[in-house]
């Protein structure tokens, strides 16, 4: 049976992971192969590396920690942040990584992900997004309204509606990112990310929240994500990938078990 | 040496790291004289199936995989490079490949909406038969896939390890001789993937 994926994600900033609470008061969490390299040896299924000081200060992509992440590390992951071109996705693959994933890129120019998913296949094509909550039904009939560059510009588009239309353009999964619960580790916005599981017929990660085992076992059992991303759960040690992986099993959850 | 066949489909660097981690000589290569006098050869890919026809054809890489395979050299197939080894792939309305195995190439048909094609995840593969490149490794042990289409084969016989997703049971890994494929990344497979392609650095190509 296919199991559902334990993502750690970390956020990179100058080479060290951080984390912060809805983009602000980042403080640095480790060293990022040194981490990748535990999680990967632990039992994490997937890597997610955002690196988010080239998102807010458009600086390109640090090739170099892409290509020594992909010499330690022998389980999938994904680079994100900072990638403007076909030029930079090309390089991001072949650096090592399975999965470039775009997010206020996809949103200015939606045919980037037609010409990324036609040229390097569908599978390494991730859309990120960003939804917030927002109270008017006739502008945003999901409820959610999608944000780009951390948070910090409304894009006037309708999750639900982005993430049908990125689907048929040709991404292969999509990483459903909530403003509202981001780096809280109060849970997933069961809501909003049942709402694009549900409504896709690609893979849905869920993103933002994870603060407890349960966390992750609501978010697999009532709202349908295929995958869920951790971070300062077990950045900070509180939990570790088998110790959530164990109480997902005893909840019926598939997980992969032998690492 | 190991050559790695490069024919402009992705997913190359993983593997070529993999083999650097195992501290095996290996080189990403389009020039047929480097593969044909390869020790082994590794045929890996992600995309699709016809521009990865194009681009065999269009490198003149065919024959040089003929070649080796015929020849009796190692042979590892991974992902699409697996899918397209076949006589027959439905994607892309239907392509004609490669024809080294026999069978075709079929599309996951999703029984539920919450049933997701590309299947995209670690599953497990049930050994259908011994094979070399197992040795080492737990049944029931879980890969990494990321896919939608799966291979077929004409018989049972080619059949290696089973895997079940969406509407299907499928062959997983196939093997014929010094040929083996999988349709899972075992590069990419953490500790037990890379066991197999240590297997497969370290096999004879016999059964």
């Amino acid at each position: 049976m296919l199991t559902k994926r334990i993502v750690p994600c970390l956020d990179v900033r100058n080479r060290k992971v951080t984390k912060g609470v809805k983009f602000q008061n980042n403080v640095d969490l480790g060293d990022p192969i040194e981490m990748a390299v535990a999680y990967s040896d632990g039992g994490a299924d997937e890597l997610v590396f955002y690196d988010i000081t080239a998102s807010a200060e458009r600086r390109p992509i640090d090739i170099g920690m892409v290509e020594e992440i992909g010499r330690v590390v022998h389980i999938p992951f994904a680079v994100g942040g900072g990638i403007e071109n076909l030029d930079d996705m090309y390089k991001v693959l072949l650096a090592g990584a399975e999965k470039v994933s775009v997010n206020s890129l996809a949103v200015r120019n939606p045919a980037i992900i037609e010409s990324g998913a036609k040229i390097f296949g569908s599978q390494c094509i991730v859309l990120g997004m960003d939804p917030v909550m927002v109270d008017d039904r006739d502008r945003f009939p999901s409820g959610y309204e999608v944000t780009t560059r951390g948070f910090r510009e409304r894009t006037g588009m309708d999750a639900l509606e982005w993430a049908r239309r990125a689907e048929g353009l040709g991404v292969g999964e999509i990483v459903v990112n909530s403003v509202d619960a981001d780096g809280t580790r109060a849970g997933f916005e069961l809501v909003l990310t049942k709402l694009i599981a549900t409504n896709v017929g690609i893979p849905v990660v869920a993103s933002g929240g994870a603060g407890t085992p349960q966390h992750l076992i609501d978010v697999f059992k009532l709202a349908h994500a295929d995958a869920a991303i951790v971070a300062s759960m077990v950045h900070t040690g509180d939990y570790s990938i088998a110790a959530i992986k164990s109480e997902l099993d005893a909840a019926g959850v598939p997980v992969r078990k032998k690492w | 040496m190991i050559a790695i066949i490069d024919y402009k489909a992705g997913n190359l660097t993983s593997v070529k790291l993999a083999l650097e981690h195992l501290g095996v000589a290996c080189a990403i290569t389009r020039d047929p004289a480097v593969i044909l006098e390869a020790d082994r050869v590794i045929f890996p890919g992600d995309g699709a199936a016809a521009s990865a026809m194009e681009h065999l054809r269009e490198l003149n890489l065919l024959e040089p995989l003929r070649e080796v395979v015929a020849q009796g050299k190692p042979t590892l197939g991974i992902c699409l490079g697996t899918q397209v080894i076949f006589d027959w792939s439905d994607e892309d309305g239907g392509v004609p490949c490669i024809g080294l195995m026999p069978g075709h190439v079929r599309k996951f048909v999703a029984p539920d909406p919450l049933c997701k094609i590309p299947q995209m995840g670690w599953n497990t593969m049930r050994f259908t038969r011994k094979h070399p490149l197992f040795e080492g490794i737990e049944n029931d042990s879980e890969f990494y896939f990321i896919h939608s289409y799966y291979p077929a084969p004409e018989s049972r016989d080619l059949v290696m390890g089973e895997t079940e997703y969406a509407d299907a049971t499928f062959a997983s890994a196939v093997g014929k001789g010094n040929l083996f494929a999988t349709q899972f990344h075992p590069e990419r497979s953490g500790r037990v993937g890379m066991k197999l392609v240590e297997n497969f650095t370290k096999w004879n190509g016999q059964c």
